[in-house]
């Protein structure tokens, strides 16, 4: 992948948006260009989110993604929505806890990650989004795994400091 | 110079006004942007300024008219349909001469509208949509960087000019975040200073004082306000020859020109990969202001264009600019969306070959 283009997609409170500005402030780090582009509107706990990341060595046309590398489905309805913006042999990531369905595509591949389950596992159901982060960048290399580290120890200071070493876990908890 | 952070387009432009001497913001909130309301309460009175919510967009344009007046340094904010509510407070700042920095984070219209990107505000912010004859600056960023660049810009020129300045920027570039370079703070400017730099403010009338200060843009007599507009023109005149700014490649051979200013430019760009990946030549130019538009860059255009489209968020207003700068030398034609939809790259470059196609290409 010269430039991936990646979709983060489930539904409000999921901590979708943080998985990718996690991926774009670590992008930085490494000297690349990234963009973060939410979907915004009238959304709300519950409702659908989801965001665009592209990380590249160049400078970066569009923010859009019309044609993406990678879609990391947290919810059902996001897996049916974005899989078919996956170009063949793309990679599908599955929070399979909340999607017992397969996908409609047999062009793709599909890496499934009960994250919930796996959260629950770690005593705090919210970690699911850093659980499925960590298999993503495993699964992907798109960025090192030690500059999200970095901005897990950004995000999780001061205030929020008490969770630092949970959210380092549930980073480092999925093996394939 | 500080390093790159990874910022909000909201943010980083609420802080290149800061950087860029802003002390006062009035606003009222509105959707793609309000995170700049939130983030000017929060920061603006750490270095010594003021936030006020506004009770209306009308309200806000008149109290910066008012602060600005009185020599501050002014930045305020809103999306399509608040712009709209501003309009007869900028035809007042115009012709008053009072500097203030207005951004449009647009959405779609007409009308209450959508809350999607859209740029069928091109006329409104190009044409005034206050009464008069008056002109104002418009930048219209396409990056988070070049955003920040010339927002803080602005905040200078604003002052330089007398002169309200627009930047009209989108829903996308408002919510999307890219690593951006902040500029270096200004240093601040002390209340008795502002006499100094601003002689025409209303800083108080003192002892010493030969004359009073007066703005007004009420001049009841008709040979005083004619006058007082040639000299608008003067200085509008002088505006179109110094703040023209236009970005531009492959126009030497192209067979296609597209012109396209924000993020329609940056989709543009993927489309002219696509193009030039069939063996299509295609040139882009993408006016940075708006007005003053960039006419001249027309004139580069070579003798095997066959035609030049016109990209953007709307049903054909740029295409007016880009006419006027073509003239009757090349078909020009619209490739346009609206409603808060955006084409792809793929889109654009469809129908760019269906156009050429057409046009016996």
């Amino acid at each position: 992948m010269g430039a991936p283009k990646m979709f983060f997609a489930g539904s409000g409170g999921q901590g979708i948006l943080l998985m990718g500005q996690m991926i774009g402030a670590a992008a930085m780090l490494e000297g690349k260009e990234a963009t973060f582009f939410p979907s915004y509107g009238p959304e709300m706990r519950g409702g659908t989110a989801n965001c665009t990341v592209i990380v590249s060595d160049k400078p970066i046309s569009s923010p859009l993604i019309f044609e993406s590398d990678c879609v990391v489905a947290m919810t059902l309805p996001s897996m049916h929505k974005f899989e078919q913006t996956l170009k063949p042999g793309g990679l599908l990531m599955l929070n399979t806890s909340l999607i017992r369905h397969a996908p409609k595509r047999n062009d793709i591949n599909v890496i499934e990650v009960p994250v919930t389950e796996l959260a629950n596992e770690l005593g705090n159901s919210r970690v699911a989004n850093i659980i499925m982060l960590g298999a993503f960048i495993r699964a992907t290399n798109v960025v090192s795994p030690e500059n999200i580290e970095k901005i897990i120890h950004d995000v999780f200071s001061g205030q929020r400091s008490a969770l630092l070493e949970l959210n380092l876990k549930a980073f480092n908890f999925w093996q394939q | 110079m500080s390093e790159k952070v990874l910022m909000k387009g909201n943010e980083a432009f609420s802080e290149a006004a800061i950087r860029g001497g802003c002390r006062y913001y009035f606003g009222y909130p509105i959707t793609p942007q309000n995170e700049i309301p939130e983030y000017m309460s929060r920061e603006l009175p750490k270095h010594g300024g003021s936030f006020i919510q506004a009770e209306s967009e009308i309200c806000a344009i008149n109290m910066a008219y008012g602060a600005a007046a009185a020599g501050g340094r002014v930045f305020i904010t809103s999306s399509s349909p608040g712009i709209a509510l501003m309009q007869e407070g900028l035809s007042f700042l115009a012709s008053a001469e009072v500097p203030t920095v207005v951004m449009n984070v647009s959405r779609c219209g007409p009308g209450i509208g959508g809350i999607q990107p859209g740029q069928a505000d091109y006329f409104q912010a190009t044409r005034g949509g206050g009464n008069g004859d008056y002109r104002i600056p418009v930048f219209a960023p396409a990056s988070l960087q070049e955003g920040v660049d010339l927002v803080f810009e602005a905040m200078e020129l604003s002052d330089k000019w007398r002169n309200p300045f627009f930047i009209f920027t989108d829903g996308i570039l408002g919510q999307m975040m890219e690593p951006v370079k902040l500029p270096e703070k200004l240093p601040d400017i002390k209340r008795e200073d502002i006499k100094k730099h601003k002689p025409w403010a209303l800083t108080g009338y003192g002892e010493n004082d030969a004359e009073r200060n007066t703005v007004i843009s009420l001049r009841i007599q008709p040979d005083v306000l004619e006058k007082h507009v040639h000299k608008l023109f003067e200085k509008y005149e002088r505006a179109e020859k110094e703040l023209c700014r236009v970005e531009s490649f492959g126009l030497e051979d192209a067979d296609v020109v597209i012109v396209a200013y924000g993020i329609v430019a940056r989709i543009a760009k993927e489309a002219i990969e696509i193009l030039a990946e069939q063996g299509i030549k295609v040139g882009l130019i993408r006016p940075i202001s708006l007005w003053p538009f960039p006419y001249n860059e027309f004139k580069k255009l070579s003798r095997n264009t066959k035609v030049v489209i016109s990209a953007e968020l709307s049903m054909g207003q740029l295409i007016e600019d880009v006419k006027l700068g073509v003239g009757e030398r090349f078909p020009v034609r619209l490739v346009g969306r609206t409603g808060g939809m955006i084409p792809s790259s793929l889109e654009i470059a469809e129908r760019t070959k269906k156009i050429l196609e057409e046009i016996g290409g």
